[in-house]
């Protein structure tokens, strides 16, 4: 299992869901799944909102081999009922969901609504439901206290069905075999400065194990950047308009400016956190659809098959 | 209250400021990431700069920030900030627990009442377990800081929630759970109304204390009789919050980034606030990417094409890149401002780099509040 786990706003979902479709397209069936409610996962893959249930994102079955990309939602609301109902306390649970005694519940034992996402999906895992889970899991600082809950609740709640719920959970996430986290950022100042309080929170507090850190968002290199415009165009016996060659400047300008800007930033986090880094493009393109994801699902492979191959 | 819309079309910026001295608060909403801490801290420095004694109550400011403001940590009273201004700004970091306790101890018939409550376990996971409590307290800070007054404004940045509309129902969201007929009948036993326990709640409790064990529930019991008699206070309270937030002299500002999913996250905002008859007053929008030239980026994309390979090819492709992308931004944005109309959209392009002192905030406020022209 993958956890995708990153601050609002750094593109965690595209990420989730071009590290899915590079698996799928490895041949591993996938399964998505969202804690966190409409996240426009399911307009990435061109494909209507889903909900509680399973449906498929990205069928596989190409030339290539490629395996589905599936999606569904979970709740702790959902997953407090279905818990209920496979322990046999199936009469209680719904009096107990139109009650408002979940948020009882959860006030009394914190983390529980968590413990309730992340058993189920330990369940989807143990039952092998797919070769890969990615979780998108919530944005930074949720991200946290959300996957902390297994370790708080064990001091919490001594005794019972959800101090068992609670150990297998953690055994999961502590496990390097059965679950890795990716965090994800932009390279810029402040995503990097958090990732890397994100990063030594969840190792610490949680015991995880951080997979490659995925920085998304960087500017793509191009030939010309540093030339004169005027003397480019000679070069190529190109024409340019009347004030073209302004525009073009201070558009390069800008480029190299912000390249310098992430090169600087992506040196830092190499620097302070010693983690195998993956790089994603700033798509510049109209929106994010299934072609961007596949692109960038290349990308992510080839990244990863370079971490591979360095000694 | 509004003014005609051409008039905020044509100069937004005039409007904004307008905006500050026109209102009492100042209330800055927004999804995750978008700059909505930084943009509270512009407005309230601008607030000084017109004269005002102005505060603002941040959530969770980056750590540069907060130092760049004196702000050390969580705290419950406002730090003056110092500069060269006519006015005042004090800052202050929203600390939900202490909050909680303030008004816990204001509610309370006496002080050992008061202490049972903030010494019991369930009431200490409220303020980290329950959803809305932190959106709850931001309100009741904004409501303490208006009561006590000597503020002329009070700007407030607002925890990153996916509904707008959780500020305003934050507050009966918590009354209601104080006040819910099922903690009527857990705290019932044990004041000898055998009779009037039912069976359902002995079912309930028995099933609760099997899932998490006695020691939660017997917790949550002693709470519920503690704050037995104090829900009323809370609910009077969380009224006059309400009153507070669709007050006339209140105004909500949406923040929002050009991104398409930002941006239909902040429409959905807006929508919220709308069903709630609040207007949004202001759209502002960080983080526009410039746009360098008047052309057509499909046009320069193939000339980018036919040049490909060369030096120019690449900074006509580049050029291109950031033309898509602008054009981009403002088709998502465009229904958006359509939207909130007559409300002004600002524009924030690019910075150089991350705000993390007050030259930054300085420098957003120059396209926030341009100097007056002409």
């Amino acid at each position: 299992m993958l956890i995708v786990a990153g601050k609002g706003g750094v593109g965690k979902t595209t990420v989730t869901a071009a590290i899915a479709r590079a698996a799928a397209l490895a041949g591993l069936s996938t399964l998505i799944i969202e804690v966190e409610g409409k996240s426009g996962l399911s307009t990435l893959f061109g494909q209507p909102a889903f909900d509680y249930e399973e449906v498929v994102l990205s069928p596989g079955g190409g030339p290539a081999g490629d395996a589905d990309v599936r999606a569904r939602t979970l709740t702790p609301d959902d997953a407090l009922l279905e818990y209920l109902e496979d322990h046999g306390m199936s009469r209680v649970s719904r009096r107990l969901a139109s009650s408002g005694a979940v948020d009882m519940v959860a006030t009394a034992a914190p983390g529980i609504k968590d413990i309730l996402v992340l058993g189920k999906v330990k369940q989807l895992e143990r039952e092998g439901r797919a070769d890969l889970i990615v979780l998108d899991a919530p944005a930074a600082g949720h991200a946290i206290t959300f996957l902390r809950s297994a370790r708080g609740l064990l001091d919490a709640v001594r005794v019972g069905p959800i101090n068992t719920q609670a150990r297998d959970v953690l055994e999961m996430l502590t496990d390097p075999t059965r679950c890795q986290v990716a965090l994800v950022t932009l390279p810029e100042e402040t995503p990097v400065n958090e990732l890397v309080e994100t990063a030594y929170s969840l190792e610490d507090e949680v015991g995880v194990n951080l997979g490659p850190v995925v920085v998304n968002g960087l500017y793509p290199e191009l030939p010309g950047l540093a030339a004169d415009p005027e003397a480019a165009a000679r070069a190529a016996g190109a024409f340019l308009h009347a004030g073209e060659a302004e525009s073009l400047r201070q558009a390069a300008r800008f480029r190299r400016h912000r390249m310098t800007l992430q090169g600087e930033q992506v040196a830092r986090l190499a620097e302070t956190l010693p983690l195998p880094q993956l790089h994603l493009p700033f798509v510049f393109e109209a929106d994010l659809g299934p072609e961007e994801v596949d692109l960038l699902a290349g990308l992510l492979s080839d990244g990863v098959a370079d971490l591979v191959a360095q000694p | 209250m509004t003014p005609p819309a051409v008039s905020l079309r044509e100069r937004p910026e005039a409007d904004l400021r307008r905006l500050l001295i026109d209102n009492h608060i100042v209330v800055c909403t927004g999804s995750g990431g978008v700059g909505k801490t930084t943009t509270a801290a512009v407005l309230a420095l601008e607030g000084a700069r017109l004269g005002l004694n102005t505060v603002v109550v941040t959530i969770d400011p980056a750590k540069r920030l907060a130092n760049a403001m004196g702000l050390e940590g969580l705290s419950n009273t406002a730090t003056r900030v110092d500069g060269e201004w006519p006015g005042e700004l004090w800052a202050l970091m929203l600390d939900t627990k202490s909050t909680f306790d303030t008004l816990v101890t204001t509610h309370a018939d006496d002080a050992e009442k008061a202490e049972n409550i903030l010494n019991n376990r369930f009431y200490r996971n409220i303020s980290g377990a329950l959803s809305g409590t932190q959106e709850y307290m931001a309100m009741e800070k904004l409501y303490e800081l208006h009561e006590e007054g000597g503020f002329d404004l009070i700007v407030i940045d607002t925890p990153p929630t996916r509904n707008a509309l959780d500020f305003i129902e934050a507050p009966r969201h918590l009354t209601r759970f104080l006040d819910h007929r099922l903690y009527r009948l857990l705290v019932a036993p044990t004041r000898g109304l055998v009779k009037a326990v039912n069976v359902a709640a002995q079912a309930f409790l028995r099933t609760v204390s099997r899932v998490v064990g006695g020691e939660v529930v017997r917790d949550a019991i002693t709470f519920f009789q503690a704050f037995d008699g104090m829900e009323q206070g809370f609910k009077d309270r969380a009224e006059l919050v309400l009153d507070l937030l669709t007050h006339d002299e209140t105004a909500f500002v949406l923040v929002a980034a050009p991104r398409r999913d930002v941006v239909a996250e902040a429409a959905f905002f807006a929508e919220k606030l709308n069903e709630a008859d609040i207007p949004v007053r202001a759209l502002i929008v960080n983080r526009m990417h410039p746009r360098f030239s008047d052309a057509a980026p499909e046009a320069v994309r193939e000339r980018a094409r036919t040049l490909d390979g060369t030096e120019i090819g690449g900074l006509y492709a580049n050029l291109a890149d950031f033309l898509t992308v602008a054009t981009n931004e403002e088709e998502h944005l465009a229904g958006l401002a359509e939207r909130v109309a007559p409300a002004p959209v600002i524009r924030v392009p690019f910075l150089r780099s991350d705000v993390h002192d007050l030259d930054g905030l300085a420098e957003i406020a120059t396209h926030l509040f341009p100097p007056p022209t002409r």
